[in-house]
């Protein structure tokens, strides 16, 4: 079981600690890695299931679905007739009867597939990926240092999440169903169960993330003490590599933000529980619908930017490395960061321009909505800059860093329309904001997250990913991903609305029939492509082509460890002397200078 | 892209598709721009054998250039924006003297207009209430009270380019001026339970002899 490349002085563990209740760093990031992973299928194919409803609006599930003949004569024909015959005999009021009887996508279950669906992606599989995973993988190895300020609050964060993906998991198989008020769980809707019929689904769901909020915020205080007193000797702030900038601003931004969705989840619990009406009013008083709102997205909206925030740091790694360059302008590309942090707290009304908040007020917002594309511009630009006259190597990790860039601009240039208030009348709540979601997190996060795994897996499993697979993998992915999520642009633009299960139900939306069949079929595509990172994943674990100890050759210090790392990552804790990004420094042989070595000749100004 | 925007036919509508046409040629000039860029780059800059990369730390006039500018565009957008969405939008500039008034109330899953009657006054004898169905006028001006009984709706014409949510409890009001005779569909554009999806009204706007006679056929005189 045991590799015995541990360092001497450190005892062997028993399985239990080495591999469950683990205290290293590297082993809670790869615990959160694959939490991470699990979780997308089960998003994933939530999507699917949506999918398929909004192309064949009432029309049975291949496979799963009841045959024409057994639903109009009631004949069994098919294996799936059979099984859909005993459910119907059974006494129980079986979960598919309920939720797609024939298998058909019921109304209700519609509802709770795509409220689940936002949920698993947004909590339990980007979040817990970029900052769980990378997180805890790189900062210490980053910055030079054996392991996290505090172990054992690092492995409680793991648990926390884990238990509450359990409750979140639980509450499909409860009495009602899940949540199925949006990932935004809009009150009333939400905090009253008559107007859902969903009893248990959405306490479990608020349980759900009060205790998800509790593993980002030990997290959270980890990583910025971790990074504030234990970097390497040398290890200026400005010595930092963008993705540990992009990792402690994000931990700020978790730190202030999660606090405030907790409370009001609290709060929509009582209302739910208790009858409080914080977010209704009554005949006798009581609260306000639009409270919810601007206490969700006061939360969201930083939380929007810290799903973003890591993965343009990962690009930035990726883009730096394979340029053979260093970063166009490092310093505006922490300020750009550090002004993104600063402004995501100040625009969160953009979300409820037509909410009925004060029209002023929707005004301010947009102005400071509109600011906020500046340093996203800024970051754009300064990629690009990186690139020129680089020696560019087209490696899959790097394919991913240049996918994230194209994808973050259309993804950020449609936040303008949306940030313009007279077009948000028409687009807001219509699939021009999903395509922008999509482009922003699935374009820009998810492709850094694929990036990123391809890159440091030679540092986490001593092996490569398979390339053929990777490659195939990235490119059917950003073809199926395009073909999925470009076409809803249209679709906004043409007025088709969000949320709805039936879009046939409405004459204006008839003509975008065959383009919901095309984003279907784009979009299975795209899930089955995923297989096919996973599958690679897993068996490079075991299989893969075994790696050196720096084979990108990179500079920074997490290359300097031994691979596999060891517990306590370094030998001796190395001296940092330059910055992250030497890379094809003129009159050197080699085109990069790893952060340890020491400066020999005056230094050449810079950072 | 545009052209799969439903036609407008409100008095308003024009002045959002400019800024949308605006915002769309700002943009795809930009998105052009930020791809020949990138593509130029990756294919002139690719590995090649022999050749480094030149070893650029950045340039603080290029961050100044592009930071101003992105910032005189973003704030241009935003001063041609507030006119427009405060015409729509804010109570205060609405037109005065209404030459209807409205009262739409969203439910689980129907839209109910409600109208004051001849006295012009809500909650008394002769009012009217209309599931689903909304009829006004063509060119006049149309005042609307909105508002919900349970959870909250969205009124949405997107023809007219209007969409407002509907909270229970509150009135919100809103106006338009419709140019064009014909059936519209008035769906629901926030989630709003099982039956969100169909929940579904029509606008009617009537030539104004035609509105006259369905007054004269609901309040006989
Ligand atoms: C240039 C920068 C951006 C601008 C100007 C912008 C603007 C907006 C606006 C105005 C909305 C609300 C639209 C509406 O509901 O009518 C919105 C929604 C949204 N944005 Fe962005 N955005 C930007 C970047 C991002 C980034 C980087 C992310 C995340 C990684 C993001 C994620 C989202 C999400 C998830 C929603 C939808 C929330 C929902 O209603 O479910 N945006 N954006
Ligand atoms: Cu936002
Ligand atoms: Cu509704």
């Amino acid at each position: 079981m045991h590799d015995n490349e541990h360092t001497s002085h450190h005892h062997e563990e028993s399985f239990i600690r080495k591999y469950i209740f683990s205290l290293d760093h590297k082993m809670i990031g790869k615990q959160f890695l694959i939490y991470g992973l699990l979780m997308f299928f089960l998003g994933g194919g939530l999507a699917l299931l949506f999918r398929w409803q909004l192309a064949y609006p009432d029309r049975p599930l291949p496979i799963i679905g009841a045959s024409q003949q057994y639903m109009d004569e009631g004949e069994v024909v098919t294996g799936a007739d059979r099984m859909w015959e005993r459910i119907y005999e059974s006494e129980k009021e079986e979960w598919l009867e309920v939720n797609m009887p024939n298998g058909v996508v019921d109304p209700a279950f519609y509802n709770m597939l795509f409220t689940m669906h936002a949920t698993v992606m947004v909590f339990f599989v980007v979040v817990p990926i970029l900052v769980g995973a990378f997180g805890n993988f790189l900062i210490p190895l980053m910055i030079g240092t054996r392991d996290m300020a505090f172990p054992i609050l690092n492995m409680l964060s793991f648990w926390f999440a884990v238990l509450a993906a359990v409750i979140m998991t639980i509450g499909f198989f409860v009495p009602g169903g899940h949540a199925a008020a949006g990932w935004t769980g809009y009150a009333p809707l939400s905090s009253d169960a008559q107007w859902t019929g969903v009893e248990w689904g959405q306490i479990l769901w608020g349980l759900s993330l009060f205790v998800q909020g509790l593993s980002s915020l030990v997290g959270s205080i980890n990583y910025i003490t971790t990074i504030i007193n234990m970097r390497a000797p040398g290890m200026t702030f400005f010595r930092l590599p963008l993705v540990i900038w992009s990792l402690f601003i994000v931990a700020i931004l978790l730190l202030l933000a999660f606090p405030v969705l907790s409370s009001a989840i609290v709060l929509l619990v009582f209302d739910r529980l208790a009858g409080t009406t914080f977010f209704t009013t009554t005949a006798e008083g009581g609260g306000d619908p639009l409270l919810w709102q601007h206490l969700f997205w006061f939360f969201g909206h930083p939380e929007v930017y810290i799903l973003i925030l890591p993965g343009m740091g990962i690009a930035s790694e990726l883009i730096a490395v394979f340029s053979r360059k260093p970063i166009f302008g490092y310093r505006s590309m922490v300020y750009a960061m550090i002004a993104i942090a600063f402004l995501g707290w100040i625009v969160w009304g953009h979300h409820m321009f037509q909410s009925g908040m004060r029209p002023g007020l929707g005004s301010i917002f947009m102005t400071t909505t509109m600011l906020i594309a500046v340093p996203s511009a800024i970051k754009t630009f300064n990629w690009l800059g990186t690139m020129f006259k680089g020696s560019i190597r087209f490696t899959t990790p790097m394919l991913h860093g240049i996918a994230f860039v194209s994808m973050f601009v259309i993804g950020g240039l449609s936040g303008i329309y949306m940030a313009n208030t007279p077009v948000d009348i028409f687009i807001h709540d219509t699939y021009y904001i999903v395509a922008h979601i999509h482009y922003v997190v699935f374009g820009g996060s998810l492709f850094a997250i694929f990036g990123g795994i391809i890159f440091w897996f030679p540092k986490m499993y001593g092996r490569y990913m398979n390339d053929t697979l990777s490659k195939i993998h990235f490119w059917l992915t950003f073809v199926a991903f395009n073909c999925t999520f470009f076409p809803m642009h249209i679709l906004g633009v043409g007025g088709h609305m969000r949320r709805i299960s039936n879009p046939l139900q409405y004459e204006f939306l008839q003509q975008f029939e065959g383009m919901n069949i095309f984003i279907t079929m784009s979009a299975f595509t795209l899930g089955f492509a995923q297989l096919i990172l996973v599958f690679n994943f897993f068996w490079s674990m075991s299989r893969g082509k075994v790696a050196e100890q720096n084979p990108w050759h990179v500079n920074t210090l997490e290359w300097e460890a031994p691979t596999p790392v060891p517990h306590g990552n370094f030998g001796q804790i190395p001296t940092v002397y330059r910055g992250p990004y030497e890379y094809s420094v003129p009159d050197e042989e080699d085109d990069w200078i790893p952060q340890t070595r020491p400066e020999h000749a005056p230094a050449t100004g810079g950072d | 892209m545009l052209q799969w925007l439903p036609d407008n036919v409100s008095t308003f509508g024009q002045g959002v598709d400019n800024l949308f046409y605006a915002i769309y040629y700002i943009t795809l000039i930009a998105l052009i721009l930020v791809m020949a860029t990138l593509i130029t780059f990756l294919i002139k800059y690719r590995y090649q054998e022999g050749k480094r990369a030149t070893y650029i730390e950045g340039s603080t006039t290029l961050e100044i250039v592009w930071t101003a500018a992105t910032t005189v565009i973003v704030f241009v957008l935003a001063m041609f924006s507030y006119p427009q969405w405060n015409k729509i939008k804010s109570p205060t500039s609405f037109p005065e003297n209404p030459d209807v008034v409205v009262q739409v109330s969203g439910k689980q899953f129907n839209w109910d207009m409600t109208y004051p009657g001849p006295d012009n006054e809500f909650g008394t004898d002769d009012d009217l209430i209309l599931e689903n169905e909304l009829h006004v006028p063509v060119n006049a001006v149309v005042h609307i009270r909105l508002t919900a009984v349970d959870v909250i709706h969205s009124f949405f014409v997107p023809q007219l380019r209007l969409k407002q949510d509907a909270l229970p409890s509150r009135f919100i009001d809103m106006w338009f001026e419709a140019t064009k005779a014909g059936r519209y569909e008035i769906p629901c554009a926030e989630l709003c339970g099982f039956g969100h999806s169909g929940m579904l009204g029509y606008l009617n706007v009537h030539a104004q002899t035609d509105y006259d006679a369905w007054l004269q056929e609901r309040w006989p005189q």
